[in-house]
């Protein structure tokens, strides 16, 4: 049994420090879901609070048949969903074209104006100039679907599959708003971290 | 078709790069893909900061939740317990 299923057990049983310890290990996650569907961290707390109250209502129910974690995303997103269209945030589909523009690479396609090198020290810009701050920014400029799934990949680890099924896409359209969301952000780092 | 030439260019590389992370190219793209970053500086530096850029976008977990936070989930713990015992009497009466 992982931890989580040990902690919904008990809080069937009625245990309050059960769903607190729920609570504080999936919080944090829920608000940044939540965050990319509806237009203010106000209303992604009141969408996540909203969610808790449905894994009480819903816990007995609750067939284990996927992990707590994927159920509890997917009544999180529907509440999200279905609050961000009450508040007419348009879903977009996301962008289309290439990841990297067409102008850095010459008529072969291979590259005129390659990648500038920034690896090597972002680890410490991270830390010494807010460098997360300036990503946390590039993320939350992707077109929503591609930030949802990088969120739910990359931030906070779910798998392909796990992702798939809280987010009800097709793998191969996971993928796609996968790899738009990450080209898009390298480019963001590229820009902020190149040619130094 | 630009599938069926033989090796790819870097513009065709860097829109097949998450699928080859995923592991899902079929073998023979796996392969040229490969071919391609063995000969390839820019396009092996592009896949090292693409690989930095999920390890360092997989660095953004936020801070842990506000207390205050905290007691209001507890609190609606509570409310929802009382709701709950008051409809189980009644259903029993």
């Amino acid at each position: 049994m992982d931890e989580d299923e040990e902690l919904v057990a008990r809080l069937r049983a009625g245990d309050e420090q059960a769903f607190v310890a729920l609570v504080s290990r999936h919080h944090a996650a829920m608000v940044r879901v939540a965050g990319s569907f509806v237009s203010s961290p106000a209303i992604a707390e009141e969408v996540v609070q909203d969610t808790w109250l449905g894994v009480l209502r819903g816990i007995d129910g609750f067939a284990g048949r996927s992990s707590f974690r994927t159920w509890l995303l997917r009544i999180l997103v529907n509440r999200a969903r279905s609050t961000g269209v009450r508040e007419h945030r348009s879903i977009a589909v996301g962008d289309a074209g290439p990841v990297v523009d067409r102008s850095r690479f010459d008529a072969s396609g291979a590259w005129m104006s390659p990648p500038q090198h920034w690896v090597e020290d972002s680890d410490d810009r991270l830390l010494a100039e807010g460098l997360a701050d300036q990503l946390q920014v590039a993320l939350g400029e992707l077109p929503a679907r591609q930030r949802e799934v990088v969120v739910l990949r990359d931030v906070d680890g779910l798998s392909g599959r796990e992702v798939c099924d809280v987010l009800e896409i097709s793998e191969a359209n996971q993928r796609v708003l996968l790899h738009r969301g990450r080209s898009h952000l390298r480019q963001a780092l590229e820009s902020e971290l190149g040619s130094l | 078709m630009f599938w069926q030439r033989k090796e790819l260019v870097c513009l065709q590389m860097v829109e097949l790069i998450t699928d080859y992370l995923e592991g899902t190219l079929s073998r023979s793209q796996r392969r040229r893909f490969e071919a391609h970053l063995a000969a390839c500086e820019n396009c092996t530096e592009y896949l090292r900061q693409m690989r930095a850029t999920i390890r360092l976008t997989g660095s953004l977990r936020a801070e842990d939740m506000e207390p205050a936070m905290r007691d209001e989930l507890t609190e609606l713990y509570r409310r929802w317990r009382a709701e709950e015992d008051e409809g189980g009497a009644t259903a029993e009466e």
